[in-house]
């Protein structure tokens, strides 16, 4: 199949409003008609299917936890981004498009990205008038802060808990169509496998996790936000349940994965203490507006770090990138810190892990003015360490936290099975080969309030609506294919957890395709993981049943999915022979140890097919940048 | 090396609703204690999967207390002993070597029991639904700063905003009463600008679907605002009585 972006013609400026006008609509009598299936209630999925509902379609919404409240977004801390320039420091649209293209390392869309720059101003207005309690300056007007690859302050933001904010925001939105009787809510109820009838997505079978009961949901259009995948890892920043499960069976049904090796590595989280770490903390980029990462300039100093005089520390970022120094992208930042703890720098007890210190903010704000930007950050680390940040540095280290790979879609967010959508963190539109903080929420929510309502007409306005129903024989053979996998799953009577294989699974990634990655390293785990899976399958234990609740079912259900996506993680991390953004190969490097990209031969987005007899196929989306020179990206 | 340390379990074990449940006791040997309450659970859990037998239903997700999935009685205080923090951010080293844990569900009325340690709080999501929300539409919000906000009341909205719906203030009062959750919403909104022109209706109707979920009445015992995981004050309560003074006028 030949991809089809569906990019509009015409001026980057234009083209979405011009889009827009072009799109077909459903009426509004006909819109009652049409059920819309959307799984997942973070920020994209509530904020979509609120959206969808309000103008009339019928929508019924599916999640993990039990309630659409808890889902993964709420635990985002920093902020979101937005062009707004009420600091009038310069920013604007045009800048906020280019820094995201820019911090993206030129591997994404520029349709797209001008596109969600372009309503990052609405979203905020939105999001005030549900009563969002973003922060305020005195004047009682918003207030912002800086993220990491901006130099403009276009970060909003609700203390430390800017996600958990706009996930109520979305989610009180879902609750009012709720009460209308436009929005069912089915929780605790896990998707299990896509239904396709003629080739177009027409619903899901899903396990309702209380009574394991296998059942089916019909549907004139799928739409999946399901978040990341990050846990492939075992050891990252999301929350527990977050899996790749439901993208990774539509995958193997036809949507084309698309740059699955383009993950995000977070410079600033909480070290892992021991083998028993079931998940690791992040601290919020936000931190680096005022605090100082540094390392001992002195190999093994084992000094207390208020021991270590000022000029025997290595204050490595603001040393090599004055320009933006604590504020550099995070796959910069991170893979620094890699460098110095490589370098036999690193501090803590595993040396694993550098300082984050707020000595200077203190002095220059005080303790009050620290605390009110992060005082429920500092109290999080206080909490996992036993240790009092206001008096002594951080230390922090690098870990898995974002994916910006996923399901591959079109402008219209449609991936390659028809009536199958994406949004939020499981597509792979926005952000290339990098994300720049506050990004993602900004992403989540055009896409669920101001992209998807209008696009998805696009389709709908061709289909008949509710053609089929769950008596299908499609739904019934779905439904026993999934029930099949359960009780084989359920029958593997081995003795090793599937938290251990999970566990080494992730380390082997991390190894081998974490900050930076190596053809030999790549090639090493390529040939480890089938194996891994063998013994997975022959030798995992998971006990219980499958007729009620059985989280340790839940819990290998997801690894089983992420050991066959291992394969291609990896995969596409071999084929993509350039250093771009996350994705650091030590082949392509700069003299100054910088990302080295390959313009002429990996301008392209990796869109890769699933196929039953040849392995994963390659296609590619080639990336023409109309707008913007293609740059080396220099800070 | 961090300190290990052995503790005794006494958990609340329930297959269903329907199912009487007892207390079964547990080992959890060497733990470490700067391990959280919940990784030691998950080695007493694999210990159980390994030996073929059933393991402990409990519920966590974010692990760092923003979530409000987990939630347990530890020594009869909701997420433990700890002050301002859920259960998934407790950790061993506030335990002694050989202590004792009892550890069972949050229990109410409203709050009927899945599993073990799982109970279903979605009667928090009805209360919301009866109101708990400003009732704009996509599309319709006018330019952020033409609602300015003074600073004073947006970190007061904030403070009541930041309940994360766990729970632990019904299972703390005798009365099993959801006035602090509810009341923390009403506040968030009322506080602002934007939540004016709803108020009376949300009042009247969240206050309608708590009682109809069989939370209690409060009786200003005051135990929720002591075990709330994110300090969410009684005056909210005060203020939720004032408005649905008003509201019923
Ligand atoms: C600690 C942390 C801090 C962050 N801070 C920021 C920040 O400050 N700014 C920023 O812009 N971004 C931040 N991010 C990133 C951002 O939070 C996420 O990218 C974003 O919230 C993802 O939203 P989503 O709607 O796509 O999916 P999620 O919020 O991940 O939601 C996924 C939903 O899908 C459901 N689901 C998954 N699988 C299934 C299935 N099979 N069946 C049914 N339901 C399913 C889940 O239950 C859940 O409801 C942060 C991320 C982390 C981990
Ligand atoms: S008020 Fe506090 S204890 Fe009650 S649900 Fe909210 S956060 Fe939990
Ligand atoms: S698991 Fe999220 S609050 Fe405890």
């Amino acid at each position: 199949m030949d991809l089809d972006s569906k990019i509009p013609a015409g001026p980057l400026p234009e083209k979405w409003t011009r889009h827009k006008n072009n799109l077909k609509l459903v009426s509004p009598a006909n819109k009652r008609k049409f059920t819309l299936l959307v799984v997942g209630t973070g920020l994209a999925g509530s904020s979509a299917a609120a959206s969808l509902s309000e103008i009339g379609y019928k929508v019924k919404i599916f999640c993990i936890n039990d309630t659409p409240r808890r889902a993964h977004s709420i635990s985002a801390q920093g902020g979101i981004n937005a062009a707004k320039n009420y600091p009038n420091d310069g920013d604007s649209v045009e800048r906020l498009f280019y820094d995201t293209i820019k911090g993206g390392d030129f591997r994404s869309r520029e349709a797209n990205v001008y596109r969600m720059a372009e309503l990052s101003n609405v979203i905020i207005d939105q999001c005030v008038a549900q009563g969002v309690p973003f922060a305020r300056e005195y004047s009682g007007y918003l207030a912002n802060l800086s993220f990491g690859g901006a130099q403009v302050s276009r970060t909003f933001y609700a203390r430390g808990q800017t996600g958990q904010q706009l996930l109520l925001g979305a989610y009180s939105a879902l609750m009012k169509e709720v009460v209308r009787g436009g929005v069912e809510v089915h929780t605790r109820c896990e998707m299990q496998d896509i239904v396709l009838i003629d080739g177009k997505a027409k619903g899901i079978v899903v396990r309702d996790l209380v009574s394991g009961k296998i059942e089916s949901y019909a549907g004139d259009a799928v739409i999946l936000a399901t978040g990341g995948y990050s846990n492939v890892f075992y050891l990252s920043t999301n929350a527990k349940s977050g899996n790749l499960s439901a993208a990774w069976r539509t995958h193997k049904k036809g949507a084309y994965f698309a740059n699955p090796c383009f993950t995000q590595i977070h410079p600033t989280s909480i070290p892992a203490k021991g083998e028993y770490q079931s998940k690791l903390t992040l601290m919020s980029e936000s931190l680096r507006n005022d605090g100082r990462i540094w390392v001992p300039m002195q190999k093994g100093d084992t000094r207390e770090p208020n021991q270590i005089p000022e000029k025997e520390r290595d204050y490595y970022l603001e040393r090599k990138y004055p320009a933006f120094g604590n504020l550099m992208p995070r796959d910069i930042a991170s893979r620094a810190a890699k460098e110095v703890c490589d370098g036999g720098r690193g501090v803590g007890p595993t040396g694993q892990a550098v300082y984050l210190d707020f000595a200077d903010a203190l002095e220059r704000l005080g303790q009050d003015t620290l605390k009110e930007r992060y005082g429920n950050l500092f109290e999080i680390y206080e909490r996992i360490t036993d240790r009092n940040a206001y008096e002594e540095p951080m230390t922090i280290f690098p870990a898995p936290h974002y994916t910006m790979g996923g399901l591959w879609v079109d402008y219209n967010l449609m991936s390659t099975i028809p009536g199958l959508f994406a949004i939020g963190e499981v597509n792979f539109s926005d952000h290339g080969a990098n994300r720049l903080g506050a990004s993602a929420l900004m992403q989540g929510l055009t896409d669920g309030y101001f992209i998807l309502p209008y696009t998805i007409a696009e389709y709908l306005a061709d289909e008949t609506p509710g053609e089929f129903s769950v008596g299908h024989e499609e739904f019934k053979a779905v439904e026993q294919a999934v029930a099949e996998n359960i009780k084989k799953i359920l029958s593997i009577k081995g003795r090793r957890t599937v938290n251990q294989i999970h566990r080494e699974l992730g380390m082997l990634l991390w190894e081998n395709c974490g900050i930076s990655r190596s053809r030999a390293g790549l090639k090493e785990a390529a040939e480890k993981i089938p194996a891994l899976r063998e013994e997975f399958w022959e030798n995992a234990v998971v006990g219980g049943s499958a007729d009620d609740l059985n989280q340790s079912l839940e819990k290998a259900l997801r690894v089983a999915d992420y050991l066959e996506f291992a394969e291609l993680i990896v995969g596409d991390a071999l084929h993509r022979e350039e250093s771009c953004g996350g994705h650091f190969r030590t082949e392509y490097q700069t003299d100054e140890s910088e990302a080295k990209r390959n313009d002429k031969e990996f301008c392209y987005v990796a869109a890769w097919e699933f196929n039953n007899d040849d392995g994963f196929v390659l296609h590619k989306e080639e990336l023409t940048f109309e707008h913007i020179n293609l740059g080396e990206r220099k800070y | 090396m961090a300190e290990k340390i052995n503790l005794i379990l006494k958990i609340w074990r329930q297959k269903n609703r329907d199912d009487k449940g007892h207390f079964s006791e547990y080992e959890a040997r060497d733990i470490d204690k700067d391990m959280s309450f919940l990784e030691m659970l998950d080695i007493v859990n694999d210990k159980l999967i390994v030996e073929g037998k059933e393991p402990i239903a409990v519920d966590s997700d974010c692990l760092e207390g923003i979530c409000g999935t987990c939630g347990a009685m530890v020594n009869g205080q909701p997420h433990g002993p700890q002050r301002g923090s859920a259960l998934c951010q407790l950790h061993v080293r506030h335990f002694k070597n050989n202590d004792v844990l009892v550890i069972e569900p949050f229990r109410s009325r409203a709050f009927e029991l899945i599993k073990d340690l799982v109970v279903d709080r979605s009667a928090f999501d009805r209360i919301i639904a009866a109101g708990g929300y400003i009732s704009v539409k996509t599309g319709s919000a006018p330019e952020a700063n033409f609602i300015p906000v003074s600073k004073e009341t947006a970190d007061l909205a904030m403070d009541a905003a930041a309940c994360i719906g766990c729970g632990a203030c019904v299972a703390a009062c005798p009365n099993a009463s959801a006035m602090l959750f509810t009341a923390a919403k009403i506040s968030h909104l009322v506080l602002l600008p934007q939540g004016q022109l709803e108020k009376k209706r949300r009042t009247r109707e969240m206050v309608k679907q708590m009682d109809l979920e069989g939370f209690g009445n409060c009786s200003n015992l005051y135990e929720c605002e002591a075990v709330c995981p994110k300090k969410i004050k009684v005056s909210n309560i005060a203020r939720l009585n004032r408005e649905y003074l008003r509201a019923v006028r």
